[in-house]
């Protein structure tokens, strides 16, 4: 009867593995709400500065500010952000596919690239077969604006010293708890914005600006990179955690397909011993009623 | 003239404050400015510091960290980085923040990057000291 004791316990085993993943799925479910409360309440303060930097950039024209120079490409980086932690189903591995074409592609037209990995996974991946910098792991436990700035201190020193000439962000866009969308931004330098809407006549009334415009819009076009990344880091971590939850869920249902198809199984064997003991025993009073 | 004016402060970690108020007094990077309903239409920024606003006689406190104010004559937004409302200040943190800041500031000589980072951050830190002590 080892049989009947071994799918015994490959049903114990499997019914662990469910509470485990069905765990894993309500911690990933209550990380996930955070993070999605967190894209939600960073919206008004992305939409408002948005509005604000491309009115401030129709009134008053920076042509020379230094994250705006066009400079012809050479060196490029690109800011891979991916997750701390697997078990996320396809999310990593999707991010770094992406993250490896576009260095295949940009280094056939004979750039130079540099990788900055944000995410153990993406730095993991990347550490021994490609060149990357700056690294940075374990930083979505604790997502803020200071995170983002420190990100950008990274980046926006080298890009003004001509160190590099252009950069851009692999990240996650969000589209809902199923949809994970790569994709590839470019931050520097930085596209000119788009003009506001026809003005109407409010907008026509002159502004005071306190300090100058000019000084203003130049303190603006940083604090734009810090609304990127910070977006960025955002949205890879609602993903991330998205993807967790489908993950988990998937893995619980299988864990339940296994359970019921291994104690189908179960209850056969059973079967089979009892009737092959009715076998013996018949057999047996046959043999003995025959003498 | 318009007959009110409506503050809103928004941070990245959401809206901190939205409503009818009298008088805001905002601490600029130019230096301190108030502003009332009617105001001329202007775009300032803002430093670190306390910001205070009025609202039927009583005042209320933030602890402020950079960030831009845009002023219409019925509306004023505050588009900051922090805003930390006074009683809602962890003074303990702070205070240690301060320390913090200061030991990082003895060691570090004029020119150093991180010495304008530690600068910045004692400035902080005194700001939500002195707005926590306001309320």
């Amino acid at each position: 009867m080892a049989a009947l004791k071994d799918i015994k316990r490959k049903i114990n085993a499997v019914q662990k593995t469910r509470q485990i993943t069905r765990a894993m799925n309500m911690v990933a479910a209550s990380k996930f709400k955070a993070a999605q409360t967190r894209m939600q309440n960073f919206r008004p303060y992305a939409g408002s500065f948005m509005e604000m930097l491309g009115d401030l950039s129709s009134r008053v024209s920076v042509e020379s500010h230094p994250l705006l120079a066009v400079r012809e490409t050479k060196r490029i980086r690109a800011i891979l952000m991916t997750s701390d932690r697997g078990l996320c189903g396809g999310f990593n591995n999707n991010l770094i596919k992406v993250a490896e074409r576009f260095i295949i592609q940009k280094q056939n037209e004979g750039l130079e690239v540099e990788l900055i990995p944000i995410g153990k996974k993406g730095r993991d991946h990347f550490k021994k077969k490609f060149k990357t910098r700056d690294a940075r792991s374990d930083v979505f436990g604790k997502i803020d604006m200071a995170l983002a700035v420190s990100i950008a201190n990274d980046i926006i020193p080298p890009f003004i010293a001509e160190e590099y000439d252009e950069l851009y962000l692999i990240y996650n866009e969000f589209v809902n708890v199923s949809v994970q969308k790569p994709q590839t931004l470019r931050i520097f330098p930085i596209p000119p914005f788009k003009q506001a809407e026809e003005k109407d006549i409010s907008n026509e009334i002159e502004y005071i600006y306190e300090p100058s415009a000019k000084t203003i819009l130049e303190n603006l076009l940083p604090m734009y990179v810090h609304v990127q990344i910070y977006r960025a880091i955002a949205e890879t971590s609602a993903g991330e955690n998205g993807a967790r939850m489908a993950a988990m869920d998937n893995a619980t249902r299988n864990c339940e397909e296994m359970v019921s198809s291994l104690t189908l199984k179960y209850n056969k064997a059973r079967q089979a011993s009892i009737t092959s003991e009715l076998m013996d025993i018949v057999g047996g009073t046959e043999a003995l009623a025959k003498s | 003239m318009s007959s009110e004016m409506t503050l809103e402060i928004i941070t990245p970690e959401g809206i901190a404050f939205q409503g009818v108020v009298d008088e805001v007094t905002i601490p600029g990077t130019e230096g301190e400015f108030g502003v009332l309903k009617g105001h001329a239409p202007m775009l300032g920024s803002v430093g670190i510091g306390t910001l205070s606003i009025e609202k039927d006689r009583s005042r209320i406190f933030y602890a402020v960290n950079t960030g831009y104010a845009q002023v219409s004559p019925t509306r004023l937004t505050l588009l900051l980085e922090t805003a930390e409302r006074s009683d809602l200040i962890d003074q303990q943190r702070a205070e240690k923040a301060l320390k913090r800041a200061e030991e990082k500031i003895d060691k570090l000589s004029r020119d150093d990057i991180e010495f304008a980072m530690a600068q910045a951050a004692l400035k902080r830190a005194l700001a939500r000291i002195n707005t926590a002590g306001k309320s």
